[in-house]
């Protein structure tokens, strides 16, 4: 059973340094990375069984892909947070010889960091391949993946979505970021996506919703349940209903701190309103 | 120069073989012998030749269907968790279809995928030029970290095929669809990067890859009944470029000519000036496409009509020897 004072300490601990990452380089995605804060330390504190120490292979044990490579400040925070590297690197985001570059990539050899991502569409695709390694293998941990929402207008990620299903890849869990924006504005507005649910279906996947997407408890009761519904023959998707910029009144419900960093005034408002817990890096 | 009828080394046809085959044949030895080799197909198993692979290991096969970019990201994916993926398709596909994929999540990545590529080029024939990928040489050896390789006929495909398996790290293996002479051993030792010295001559060096080391071959023999002779150089490997062995035959020749199934931007040719203009700068000509689309009809027929036979390498010899 989950300690969730610790796991609320830990949220708040990473938004800010989701909001210090970004505003030290004036650049970088604090909008998706809020809005996500929750999934991650559930999923990193309390869902993925992991080893203590990383392996590119990661043989018995959870892996986790994110397909939204942009929202990567709260990747690093969490990683940091959860042992896979000093908390202190997260000083060098986006800084010239860092090894955490704008986008995650394997190429600085980051504990934590199994692909680059950032160009969009293709986590789902390299998750496929990782959970069948897994099945040849005869390793029955699961693959996790996260994608954005927006992310589902490229063309890739429904060949993968078809391949899931009609392969039976049922080791993989992947979760929707559905906070319905993007950089241009609102997903309806863009390009509407549908009815996500009855398309993932209509493709032959087990789907659920976490309507309270920034709710611990919410998060980890239904992750759990998804989890149960692997191994049935059907990959699963959990459509994950977020709010972008959760946890920052002013960046809350827009589109407009997708890609943009607080400025100084801005970044003592945010963090105002999470004051620290477990320490600043 | 060196006297008239000088003894050449002699290559036998010992019976016209698809590159392609050669793959198929590779890869159903690596099948028996590497557990962790898996296969990845988009719709063209029977192409490919990967039908014998298909149905001893059909465990370790992967029918990805017609979703190209989806095989890439499968392939980088399975790497995680210590799989040595071979992916199948044709070369246009192979590439130009998905080459972010393969930047991303391959090259950048640094996953050891192998990806290899049939019906490279114009012999490919009537399908036309939808088909006849003629960039793709130029595409993967831009990638940081990509090994580039076209082979030269049944033989050293089956040999590449085994041998990319034993290298950690992505590979672009190119192979072509028709049947061509095989003249090269069947036994030979296949090391990545290392070109292989086919002719020894003084006169010109002609460096050739796929399926014109062959014509290079012929064409060495009929300048050597004119009094000029060549080195030739198989180039397997355009990525990285065995340096040292073109660099030493250019000193001995002083000019060079470069023979490619492939567009002269980005191809084997460019490679070759590369190193010559930083290193000896020599006169050279460019057997390949000239930044053109190709088109129905034979192999036989595209090849001659754009330039690519033993005819057009020795007419470029004897431009190029008149340079030095």
């Amino acid at each position: 059973m989950a300690d969730y004072k610790e796991l609320e300490d830990l949220v708040i601990q990473v938004r800010r340094d989701i909001l210090r990452q970004v505003h030290k380089v004036n650049s970088g995605h604090p909008g998706g990375s809020l809005g996500c804060t929750e999934f991650f330390v559930a999923l990193y504190s309390e869902l993925m069984e992991r080893n203590e120490n990383f392996t590119m292979d990661g043989i018995n044990e959870d892996l986790f892909f994110l397909s939204n490579g942009h929202i990567s400040p709260v990747f690093y925070s969490v990683l940091a947070r959860t042992g896979y590297f000093p908390v202190e690197e997260l000083n060098t985001f986006r800084l010239l010889n860092s090894r955490l570059q704008g986008h995650p990539t394997t190429h600085e050899g980051l504990p934590g960091i199994r692909i680059a991502s950032g160009s969009l569409g293709q986590g789902i695709s390299v998750s496929i391949g990782a959970a069948l390694a897994k099945k040849l293998n005869k390793d029955k941990h699961l693959i996790y993946t996260l994608c954005g929402d927006g992310e589902l207008q490229e063309g890739q990620n429904w060949e993968a979505i078809m391949y899931a299903a009609g392969n039976k890849v049922d080791n993989l869990i992947v979760t929707v970021d559905l906070n319905g924006q993007q950089i241009d504005g609102a997903t309806k507005n863009v390009l509407p996506l549908g009815n996500l649910k009855a398309k993932f279906e209509a493709f032959g996947w087990d789907v659920m919703d976490i309507e309270k997407g920034n709710d611990l408890k919410a998060i980890i009761a239904g992750m759990k349940k998804a989890k149960e519904k692997t191994g049935n023959e059907k990959p699963v998707c959990v459509l994950l209903h977020t709010v972008m910029g959760n946890g920052v009144d002013f960046m809350m419900h827009t589109h407009d701190w997708h890609g943009k960093a607080p400025n100084d005034q801005q970044l003592e408002n945010a963090l105002s309103q999470n004051p620290v817990t477990l320490g600043d890096y | 120069m060196e006297g008239l009828g000088r003894t050449m080394k002699r290559y036998t046809d010992t019976g016209k073989k698809d590159t392609r085959s050669g793959f198929g044949d590779g890869l159903t030895e690596l099948g028996k012998k590497n557990k962790d080799v898996v296969a990845l197909c988009a719709d063209l198993t029977g192409s490919l030749k990967m039908d014998d692979f298909k149905e001893n290991h059909p465990e370790r096969f992967f029918q990805i269907g017609i979703a190209e970019a989806n095989m890439i990201g499968i392939a980088a994916g399975m790497t995680i968790g210590g799989k040595i993926p071979f992916t199948g398709t044709f070369a246009n596909f192979s590439t130009g279809r998905v080459y972010d994929q393969i930047r991303q999540s391959v090259a950048y990545s640094g996953k050891n995928v192998k990806i290899c590529a049939s019906h490279a080029g114009l012999t490919l024939g009537e399908d036309g030029a939808t088909h006849q990928i003629l960039e793709d040489i130029g595409l993967m050896k831009m990638l940081p970290g990509m090994t580039v390789i076209n082979t030269c006929d049944y033989n050293q495909t089956k040999a590449a095929t085994i041998a990319i398996a034993d290298y950690e790290g992505p590979v672009y293996l190119r192979f072509g669809r028709p049947k061509v002479a095989n003249f090269t051993p069947s036994d030979q030792n296949f090391q990545i990067g290392k070109a292989v010295q086919l002719q020894e001559g003084t006169d010109v060096t002609i460096i050739a890859t796929g399926h014109l080391v062959w014509e290079a071959l012929q064409a060495a023999e009929t300048l050597n009944e004119n009094g000029i002779t060549a080195d030739v150089i198989n180039i397997h490997t355009i990525k990285p470029l065995d340096d040292e062995t073109i660099l030493k035959s250019v000193k001995k020749t002083g000019c060079v000519v470069t023979a490619e199934e492939h567009n002269f931007l980005g191809g084997l040719g460019e490679s070759v000036a590369r190193l010559l203009s930083t290193r000896h700068p020599a006169p050279q000509e460019f057997i390949a496409t000239q930044d053109t689309f190709g088109e129905s009809g034979t192999p036989e027929q595209l090849m001659d009509k754009y330039g690519l036979n033993a005819s057009a390498i020795v007419n470029a010899v004897k431009k190029v020897n008149a340079r030095k």
